[in-house]
């Protein structure tokens, strides 16, 4: 044993541990050496865990006795869009009850696509005395009931995030559980909840916790009742209103304005659901300090947004919809030289034609505009090689990059070609491309920039796109830091899959629905790679074994684990199991 | 560029280079097809009717004749109906969850009043009375083509799923052909739409469709969301819908239909031809001798009710969860479902 190992006792080490926060530097630490490894894990106060499936509570538990923190995240990303079927999995019971047990000085408890009972959330409200954050993105199988066991047993609570949750709406009397002493919250958002909660409860929370930051209000909170708890909350950096429409009326216009001046750290703003032109002017007095605008779910006509967002001239976040448009966007490449993140969602998703004026041109301007941006999404209905090209040279910082043009397959709108030069490009200059999403008409070609260039690519997006097995194969052998991979209606099969089957390990998740596997290759990797699961999800003909080898998966989902096969596959999940 | 070395199964790759490459030729004959009927079975390959071109609106009549005779029906043997009084010449199909079940049980009957014959679909319930007026486009594409019935932006619309298991079925390229003509042709009024595309959660659809709820129904807030789980007898996991983007019973009952076909007309074959003409024919007689699929719907009380008797918006107050299932097992539920509107009245 060389002698350094020695030099210093453990608990110096361990104070030089502390120091050390990414999860990534403290797992290098952790393969130094045993004693190295033993120190740290020992000391380890936070994990996060990117597939609740790909190690199990026990294993956790046993490694690290003394966690504070976890993060998990459970469903497949397209679960969002409907491909997951309901029961698949992403339980948290058996993490909660693990932890319920082993960690009784755990604080902070993030989950993700999960699904979470209401008798959890008794668990977690009662197994830890300290309990600070909770925040449930994405997540479901809960109702108010186990949030109002949250808001009465948590004493220290600091955070309640329920982003984008589906809970079901029992009442809105939870809220009123907090008790009268309660005084820790920093952040509550309950943007998601359907019904109405007691005002008179908001507003005794409210008072009572001076520390407020962040407070994201759910639709059903009327304008009016905005005013009054603006002014209780006067430390808010980040608000979120309910609806955002009313009757016209002066005074309440000024009240509302008067308001939003008082909170002195407002930065950020988003609710705004169904946002009327009329009181929109309200936020004009604090636009310059705004670093952050949701206006994702206003449906309010271009020129007022425009006007908004040009006021707006330290705004480094910006959501909205394609009510902006492309003068919008131009507005805004004029204003907002520290824009560092765009969003721009669909009005009309589903309908046939363009019902606005947003074509590639407002990105376009936005790229040539914004010396900052990094991070785009963009639904459009046209776009072309050119621009994208533009895009590219303009952004060469640009790390994540999210294009759907809402027709599948849709060529370049002036040349009728394939989009790949264009993608192409994209890969080529943004050097620190993380997360790339792709649509439009694709040819394998843009696979193969994608595998040439995307060496930084972490998580990749594809839908309707390529020609052969050789599109995937471009990319598993060439995008070095490639860990998720998901694509839906791409004719990549089994030459691909398995030719690069050591790849899966070194990646988080790779999820192909509507492609050209065969069960029969599943069955292959499966056999293989007793390190990954390959879970096919089956549909009406039945589990794999009893169809030919040669029959199409619908939906298949593989991803790494030392965990082995999970327990809780429903009965509409197949994986191998033996010859 | 050479193709790598690969060690993989060389079955049934040979096919799917032509789905692709055929894919961008039906791309634009896509966007010019007429509605046609669907069968996705690929019986219509059983049937000889010539499925390479995409039939022309006088080709339709012939397809539908053609068809006809092998096509799926989900109704008692004999309960056939005079045909309905639209443009099509199709003949009547009962909609996939007729409301009620047949009030005679299995005898024939062709009432005037009642277009459909024995059984009555959500328009009946509805209207009441529907003399001679059917939604156009609910025959047998009602049962078999994943087409939309009309233009309903704010509902998500469900392409199949069966549209897609449709591949690894068809292994000839008349089939293929056949495929992806009628992913596209698959409805006059909208293209095809696709499971989770485009890609928008489903927090953000249903504040979309909230507010164009709103936008209708001035200033009243509605909540945003209504899930309720969706299950089938046969089906290998159920779905959830939202009650609130959908605001008439056909609405549901539409995109029920699309969401669930694809488990209701069974089993794709392999790709083995012989072995898919020999399971189509046996789902054929299944299908036609036996079951019916009602859609029923467990109540705030607990109780298994008929869905369509009671108004649309008392229906999404009290409705927990909903469950397709076969008709033989829902008969026991009418009289009952009759007792309790009474009693709400």
């Amino acid at each position: 044993m060389p002698r350094i190992a020695y030099a210093f006792p453990d608990e110096v080490l361990e104070h030089v541990f502390s120091f050390i926060h990414s999860d990534q530097d403290r797992n290098a630490i952790s393969l130094v050496c045993k004693s190295w490894y033993e120190i740290e894990r020992w000391c380890r106060r936070s994990i996060f865990v990117g597939n609740c499936y790909a190690v199990s509570p026990v294993m956790v538990v046993k490694r690290f006795p003394k966690l504070r923190s976890i993060s998990l995240k459970g469903k497949p990303h397209f679960a969002d869009f409907n491909l997951v079927p309901e029961d698949w999995g992403g339980y948290a019971c058996p993490w909660i009850e693990a932890m319920a047990s082993a960690y009784p000085w755990l604080e902070e408890i993030r989950l993700k696509r999960m699904v979470l009972t209401d008798e959890s959330l008794e668990l977690i409200s009662k197994s830890f005395k300290n309990f600070q954050v909770l925040v449930l993105s994405s997540c479901e199988g809960f109702s108010t009931d186990g949030l109002a066991a949250i808001a009465a047993n948590c004493r220290n609570l600091r955070e309640l995030d329920l982003r984008e949750s589906e809970v079901e709406d029992l009442s809105g009397h939870w809220l009123s559980q907090f008790p009268d002493s309660f005084t820790s919250l920093v952040s509550l958002n309950i943007s998601c909840l359907g019904s109405e909660v007691s005002t008179c409860a908001l507003e005794r929370l409210l008072a009572g916790c001076p520390n407020l930051q962040s407070l994201r209000l759910n639709r059903a909170v009327p304008l009016e009742k905005l005013v009054n708890l603006l002014g209780r909350s006067p430390n808010l950096v980040e608000l979120g209103t309910g609806a955002y429409t009313s009757e016209m009326q002066p005074d309440v216009f000024s009240d509302l304005s008067r308001a939003f001046v008082g909170c002195k750290q407002l930065k950020s703003l988003s609710g705004f659901w169904d946002a009327m032109p009329y009181y929109l002017p309200a936020v004009y007095p604090i636009s310059s300090r705004l670093t952050s605008l949701n206006l994702s779910y206003a449906t309010t006509e271009s020129p007022y947004l425009v006007k908004l967002v040009s006021e707006c001239r330290n705004l480094q976040r910006l959501w909205v919809m394609d009510y902006i448009e492309d003068s919008g966007l131009e507005a805004l490449a004029v204003s907002c030289k520290d824009l560092r993140e765009l969003r721009v969602f669909p009005s009309d998703p589903f309908g046939l034609e363009p019902n606005v004026a947003l074509t590639e041109r407002g990105l376009v301007s936005v790229s040539e505009g914004c010396p900052e941006l990094q991070s785009v999404l963009y639904f459009c209905r046209q776009m072309s090689n050119a621009a994208l090209v533009t895009i590219a040279r303009n952004r060469p910082n640009m790390t994540r990059f999210r294009l759907c043009i809402i027709e599948p397959r849709k060529p370049d709108y002036l040349t009728l070609q394939p989009l790949d030069a264009g993608f192409g490009a994209i890969v080529e200059h943004c050097k620190n491309l993380r997360r790339l999403s792709l649509s439009g008409l694709l040819t394998d070609r843009v696979f193969e920039y994608i595998g040439s260039y995307g060496k930084k690519l972490e998580m990749l997006s594809v839908a309707f796109a390529g020609d052969s097995d050789l599109g995937l194969h471009y990319v598993l052998s060439g995008c070095d830091n490639l860990r998720k991979l998901e694509v839906r209606d791409c004719p990549f099969g089994d030459k691909a899959l398995l030719a690069n089957a050591a790849k899966l390990e070194t990646m988080r998740s790779l999820w192909m629905s509507s492609c050209n596997v065969s069960f029969g290759a599943c069955k292959l990797l499966g056999q293989k790679m007793p390190r990954l699961n390959v879970e096919v999800i089956i549909d009406e003909r039945g589990p794999p074994d009893s169809m030919p080898e040669s029959c199409l998966v619908e939906k298949l989902y593989i991803y790494r684990t030392v965990a082995g096969p999970r327990m809780d596959m429903p009965g509409f999940v197949w994986r191998y199991t033996g010859p | 560029m050479s193709p790598p070395v690969l060690t993989a199964q060389e079955e049934g790759q040979s096919n799917h280079s032509t789905i692709t490459s055929s894919r961008s030729e039906d791309r634009i004959s896509q966007n010019v097809t007429a509605l046609k009927e669907r069968n996705y079975l690929g019986l219509s390959d059983c049937s000889s009717v010539d499925s390479s071109t995409v039939p022309s609106d006088s080709d339709e009549k012939r397809n539908n004749l053609n068809l006809k005779a092998t096509e799926l029906r989900l109704g008692l043997p004999g309960s056939q109906s005079p045909e309905r009084d639209d443009s099509s010449t199709k003949l009547d199909e009962k909609p996939l969850f007729p409301l009620l079940p047949t009030k005679d049980g299995i005898c024939l009957l062709s009432q005037k009043t009642v277009i459909t014959g024995n059984k009555r679909g959500f328009s009946d319930t509805i209207d009441g009375f529907p003399e001679g007026k059917f939604p156009g486009t609910s025959g047998v594409n009602v049962l078999l083509s994943p087409r939309s019935a009309r233009a309903q932006p704010t509902t998500t619309k469900e392409m199949p799923t069966k549209v897609l298991q449709e591949r690894p079925c068809a292994t000839n390229g008349t089939g293929h052909n056949k495929t992806d003509a009628s992913i596209g042709g698959s409805a006059p009024a909208s293209k095809a739409q696709v499971v989770g595309w485009p890609p928008i959660r489903s927090f953000r659809k249903n504040s979309l469709a909230v507010t164009s709820k709103n936008n209708e129904v001035d200033g009243k807030l509605s909540p945003a969301a209504l899930f309720v789980k969706v299950s089938m007898d046969g089906a290998p996991y159920l779905r959830k819908v939202d009650l609130r983007s959908y605001n008439t019973y056909q609405d549901l009952s539409s995109a029920l239909e699309k969401m669930f076909s694809c488990f209701t007309l069974g089993q794709c074959g392999s790709h083995g031809a012989p072995g898919r003409e020999m399971l189509s024919e046996s789902k054929l007689r299944d299908l036609l001798h036996g079951s019916e699929y009602v859609l029923t719907y467990e109540d705030k009380d607990g109780d298994w009710m008929l869905v369509g008797d009671v108004p649309w918006e008392m229906f999404i107050d009290t409705c927990k969860r909903l469950k397709i299932m076969k008709g033989s097992d829902a008969i026991g539920l009418a009289p009952r479902a009759m007792e309790k509107s009474k009693n709400r009245c």
